[in-house]
């Protein structure tokens, strides 16, 4: 059900803009360098999340947990050994295993009972993060977090400390992430998903073990997730217990809605807008978060289908106000809202 | 052994706040079929307004209270009537988020409104002191909490099981489709509800208020509790809300006496443990 509005158009637009990505630190500041990294490292987190609940139809508020586990496995291996190879494959390990595990247990459920279970689960990531102090550091978290070299010993080091070099370790990594999904969710286990949202008794009556995809869904998301925090680390050269928490599992949520949660690009789209709208609220409030619960209930009441949702014409779902959006959006969608039904 | 017994009377009073916000997050999903992720701002509202009226006005506190419940079921009514109303057909992973909006609405117009300091008005004269009991002063206020929360008990039941009112919500609760069809206005029931559960939640809040700390963050703890608690009792089981309500705060009035490091991870263990093994609830017939 995800369409591309144009591809050629969207390729082209693709390719100047990761070319201007590669440009950036050569013509903007530190700053804007910082919130390219921000805005990457969440689209990565959402791209993960959206696998669940845009394509699977699964509703995840335990994202947190995952993000914290690749965030505090880096954070344990730079410590250790100075070596970011290890550091982001080691997170990413870690979160995958986590992800493997807990969603063994979450998937047994769907609907609101999944959404609470993640929920739980990822509380109890946070509490371990928070309370279990030897390990994790407690409430100040892992601090001096070096932003170590890339090495292959006896054959590679490059030297990525400055904020412009680990930049591009940042933009290539994300690059890679967001690409792979692409093909992802073209290939049969991406359709084969969509398949279980879109009717999951016709999924298991063509012979589709449902659990098991779902699986590989809440698997890849939790790696995912894991990748971000991984990424996450080495910039910020602290971890402290917040990253487990369920507003932070809200952060990919958000980008999702404001970006749109059926069409490939949404996540991506809506992490850029999350920050671009904190950066422009915060210049003249404390309280940007009002802001974000406004355009929330905006958008779930009246845009549900996001920014991409409205530019392409797929909200997809009847909407509170239709006279907000125009007569786009026929009541009859309502057959293929992007969940499971029962 | 007279410790322990003391912790439980503490446990016990803390469990009624946990039954008041779960109590009305419970009637609202029973009936609605809503997950209210908002339902611990509403607790939050009703605390601050309590504080404004009583704190910072003056009012005498039983009626800094009632004024409370008003403000807050309002406040529930033009969530209801202006935003909720309008999604009901729509999936439940965006009405979750829709609340979910109304937290972060809520909980920022809070610290603009109230500023984001902690404040702690003084116990009303008429339920200051204390009992002795198990050789340690025993609050009154917390007898007080207490026995608010078994007259709402009561109170609950006697309406849902005794009153025309009551008969009304539990058809709608079981089939929204034939109250209709038999003449119940939904609607209407739907608004009352959600107006009756945010008081509910105003009551805790409210009540809460000379002894609790208000700030801005008891919202977004509070709904976690309640959550877990309803969980434990059964989405939509109000019996089941109230007996979990006791456990989930008398454990943790025992957990931080005891084992005070890994308390909060073992209340997720054991929602985690009834939703993977009994989703219905702990308390489910």
């Amino acid at each position: 059900m995800i369409r591309r509005p144009s591809s050629r158009l969207a390729l082209a637009l693709g390719v100047v803009l990761v070319l201007a990505l590669f440009l950036l630190p050569w013509v903007a500041g530190r700053y804007p360098v910082y919130l390219a990294m921000q805005i990457l490292i969440l689209a990565v987190f959402s791209l993960g999340f959206n696998l669940l609940f845009g394509y699977t139809g699964l509703l995840s508020f335990g994202q947190a947990g995952f993000f914290a586990l690749g965030a505090y496995g880096c954070a344990k291996i730079l410590l250790a050994v100075p070596n970011l190879f290890l550091g982001l494959a080691g997170g990413v390990a870690v979160a995958a295993v986590g992800a493997l595990l807990l969603g063994m247990l979450s998937v047994r459920h769907t609907r609101i009972y999944f959404s609470m279970l993640t929920l739980a689960f990822g509380m109890m990531i946070f509490s371990i993060a928070w309370k279990w102090r030897d390990f994790t550091g407690g409430d100040d978290g892992l601090v001096g977090i070096p932003r170590a070299p890339l090495e292959i010993p006896g054959a590679l080091s490059i030297n990525v400390s400055a904020l412009g070099h680990y930049y591009y370790v940042v933009l290539v990594v994300s690059l890679a992430a967001i690409l792979a999904m692409h093909r992802l969710v073209r290939s049969p286990l991406g359709l084969t998903l969509q398949a279980i949202r879109d009717s999951e008794s016709r999924a298991e009556a063509a012979g589709v073990p449902v659990r098991k995809y779902r699986l590989a869904a809440f698997t890849i998301a939790g790696t995912y997730a894991g990748l971000a925090g991984a990424l996450l680390t080495p910039l910020e050269n602290t971890v402290t217990p917040p990253v487990a928490h369920w507003s932070m599992s809200a952060e990919p949520v958000l980008a999702t809605l404001l970006g749109g949660a059926h069409v490939f690009g949404g996540p991506i789209v809506g992490a850029v807008l999350f920050f671009v709208i904190k950066d422009a609220i915060v210049r003249f409030t404390e309280y940007w978060l009002i802001w974000f619960g406004v355009i929330v209930v905006a958008l779930v009441t009246g845009f549900p289908g996001g920014v991409m949702g409205f530019f392409t014409g797929r909200a997809q779902r009847p909407i509170a106000w239709p006279w907000l959006a125009g007569s786009r959006n026929p009541p009859a969608a309502r057959e293929h809202d992007g969940t499971p039904e029962d | 052994m007279e410790n322990i017994a003391f912790q439980g009377l503490i446990g016990l009073s803390l469990a009624m706040y946990l039954w008041l916000i779960s109590a009305g997050l419970t009637i609202i999903f029973g009936v609605l079929r809503i997950v209210n992720f908002a339902h611990g701002s509403l607790f939050m509202v009703g605390a601050y307004l309590a504080y404004t009226f009583y704190g910072q006005m003056g009012l005498p506190f039983g009626l800094a209270v009632v004024l409370s419940l008003a403000g807050t079921g309002l406040l529930g009514y033009v969530m209801e009537r202006g935003f909720l109303r309008r999604i009901y057909r729509i999936d439940e992973a965006y009405q979750l988020l829709l609340t979910f909006g109304f937290i972060l609405i809520l909980d920022d117009a809070v610290k603009i409104i109230w500023g984001g300091v902690f404040k702690i008005p003084p116990i009303p004269a008429f339920l200051d002191g204390a009992w002795p009991m198990f050789g340690r002063a025993f609050p009154v206020y917390n007898a007080f909490v207490i026995a608010v929360g078994l007259f709402v008990a009561v109170a609950l039941w006697l309406i849902f099981e005794k009153t025309w009112w009551g008969r009304i919500t539990r058809a709608t609760a079981s089939d929204r489709e034939m109250a209709s069809a038999i003449g119940v206005n939904v609607p209407r029931v739907f608004s009352a509800v959600f107006v009756f559960g945010a008081m509910l939640a105003a009551l805790g809040g409210a009540i809460g208020t000379p002894v609790r700390v208000v700030a801005p963050g008891i919202g977004a703890s509070m709904i976690i509790q309640a959550f877990i608690i309803t969980v434990i009792g059964g989405l939509g089981n109000l019996k089941g809300a109230f007996f979990s309500s006791l456990i989930v705060g008398i454990l943790s009035a025992y957990g931080t006496l005891f084992f005070p490091v890994f308390e909060l991870f073992f209340i997720f263990v054991i929602m985690a443990v009834v939703l993977l093994i009994r989703p219905q609830g702990l308390f489910a017939r």
